[in-house]
């Protein structure tokens, strides 16, 4: 009995770090294509969306039935909680890379701004680590990594403020350039909500391992910073 | 009685309290130095695997153990602020106020009535006919059985369902007007629907009564109790008390680690 939940556990539980490096792979991938201006990746990445949602629906229902079935308690009850809270993040950060590659789709062949070529990948880049890291507690267990994560979260915010400034800047200059400005705006905002839900993800490890949850994020961007 | 009425603190956060209680039955001692205290008007579960002494624990609360002539109790069990086990406390005053409820329905071969007439009676009801019929009618409405037996007061308890025994039983123990209800593992030999019937009376139960409860089944004590003690046995086999705590904190993020095995089914 307890061992075939425990193999049931291991799998959804290995079933989050092979989405979680699918979803990695996704966040640098999609910005590449998105500074690029690379359309059949952008077109990939939309097309994965289905099959991390599906992924997802059937990792919660899976959890569902260890729960009807198994009534799981203490450690096995907060794994099964953060398994079900973490694949939901997982399968909104992919929401978020799908809709970076539709909004690279919208801009058509048009170059984006340079200073975006230059940093948007590096926003990524760090924004990816911040996941891996996130998905590398849950798997050790590892609460002082999960509480060091978010602070990560500052750099992204910083390259965020940094890029939402240039693209004011340059609407000022060309304010033809509104509509694909504006496209910018959002494909950056996507980038940065990736990282505040990896925040998240950090916040079920610790209460996964502690049994106390603490909210680290900061939450959602309110106002846009001062340009 | 006199003289645990005399220490009287009514009212007060603890219904009853174990203070270094050890329970020997021989030279044997099956639990040992249990310190807790179960609060007023809550539901306490005792749980922990078989042997670990918590139906020990359990009868000791209203000195059942008394009836098993090798057994003995050290400590203090403080009940109004007066040691229950002191030589001039009288154990059947201790057992009307606390009241018991077994595993196995056990209704009298008697008619329903007289089942819930008789808990009134041995503790000296004396009230009139129509006091007692009050009497009964209050007790088996507060045991939720009375819809299911108003029509065949006269009929034996034991035509009833198991079920519906038990709730007689329940009744059996309201009439006497206890403050504390004892319940060992009342539910266990119910089927399911019966089984969340009791979960629900106790729940009804507790704005009136302090209830613990023993039950082997975890689930049921974290759906129905308020607090949850669990209970080990030591190398000795002395069963003592490893963990209390409120009942979701225990089974979501228990502190003591063999808690945590044994919720989640690594022993026991």
């Amino acid at each position: 009995m307890r061992e075939s939940f425990d193999r049931e556990l291991q799998r959804l539980e290995a079933e989050i770090i092979r989405m979680g490096s699918e979803v990695e792979e996704h966040l640098t991938q999609v910005t590449a294509a998105f500074v690029e201006r690379d359309a059949v990746t952008a077109r990939r990445m939309i097309a994965a969306d289905e099959a991390i949602n599906e992924r997802r629906i059937q990792v919660g229902l899976d959890a569902l039935t260890l729960i009807a079935t198994q009534q799981p308690m203490a450690r096995d009850l907060r794994l099964i909680a953060a398994i079900m809270e973490i694949v939901g993040e997982l399968e909104r950060i992919h929401d978020y890379i799908k809709g970076i590659g539709k909004i690279s789709l919208n801009i058509g062949p048009t170059p984006v701004l340079p200073t975006i070529a230059a940093h948007m990948p590096e926003m990524a880049e760090t924004a990816r680590e911040m996941l891996h890291l996130s998905l590398k507690a849950f798997a050790e267990r590892d609460k002082e990594l999960a509480l060091r994560v978010p602070a990560m979260d500052d750099k992204v915010d910083f390259l965020f403020n940094h890029l939402y400034a240039d693209v004011v800047a340059y609407v000022m200059e060309n304010p033809l350039g509104t509509t694909h400005a504006n496209s910018l705006e959002w494909a950056l905002h996507n980038l940065e909500r990736s990282a505040d839900r990896t925040i998240n993800i950090c916040e079920w490890v610790v209460y996964m391992v502690t049994g106390v949850y603490r909210e680290m994020s900061m939450g959602e961007y309110e106002s846009p910073p001062a340009a | 009685m006199s003289n645990v009425a005399t220490y009287s603190t009514n009212g007060g956060p603890y219904a009853i309290e174990a203070q270094d209680l050890s329970i020997y039955y021989g030279s044997f001692r099956a639990v040992k130095n249990i310190n807790l205290r179960f609060p007023t008007h809550k539901i306490t579960a005792l749980i922990g695997p078989s042997g670990c002494g918590k139906s020990t624990v359990l009868r000791a609360f209203n000195r059942m153990n008394d009836l098993i002539p090798i057994s003995r109790a050290e400590g203090v069990i403080l009940f109004h602020g007066k040691n229950i086990y002191d030589h001039d406390v009288d154990p059947v005053e201790i057992r009307r106020r606390v009241g018991m409820v077994f595993q196995k329905p056990n209704p009298f071969p008697k008619t329903i009535y007289e089942n819930v007439a008789w808990g009134a009676r041995i503790n000296g009801f004396k009230g009139s006919k129509t006091d007692m019929d009050a009497l009964v009618e209050e007790s088996l409405r507060d045991a939720a059985v009375w819809d299911d037996v108003k029509d065949k007061l006269n009929q034996s308890g034991l035509s009833l369902s198991g079920g519906q025994q038990q709730r007689l039983c329940i009744a059996r123990a309201i009439a006497t007007r206890p403050e504390i209800i004892l319940m060992d593992e009342p539910a266990s030999a119910l089927d399911p629907i019966s089984t969340l019937r009791i979960e629900e009376l106790i729940q009804e139960l507790k704005k009136n009564y302090t209830i613990l409860i023993v039950t082997h089944n975890m689930q049921q004590a974290a759906r129905a109790s308020d607090y949850t003690a669990f209970f080990n046995m030591d190398a000795d086999r002395a069963g003592y008390l490893v963990e209390y705590n409120q009942t979701d904190e225990l089974f979501t993020s228990p502190k003591n680690e063999m808690t945590e095995q044994y919720i989640t089914g690594r022993f026991g």
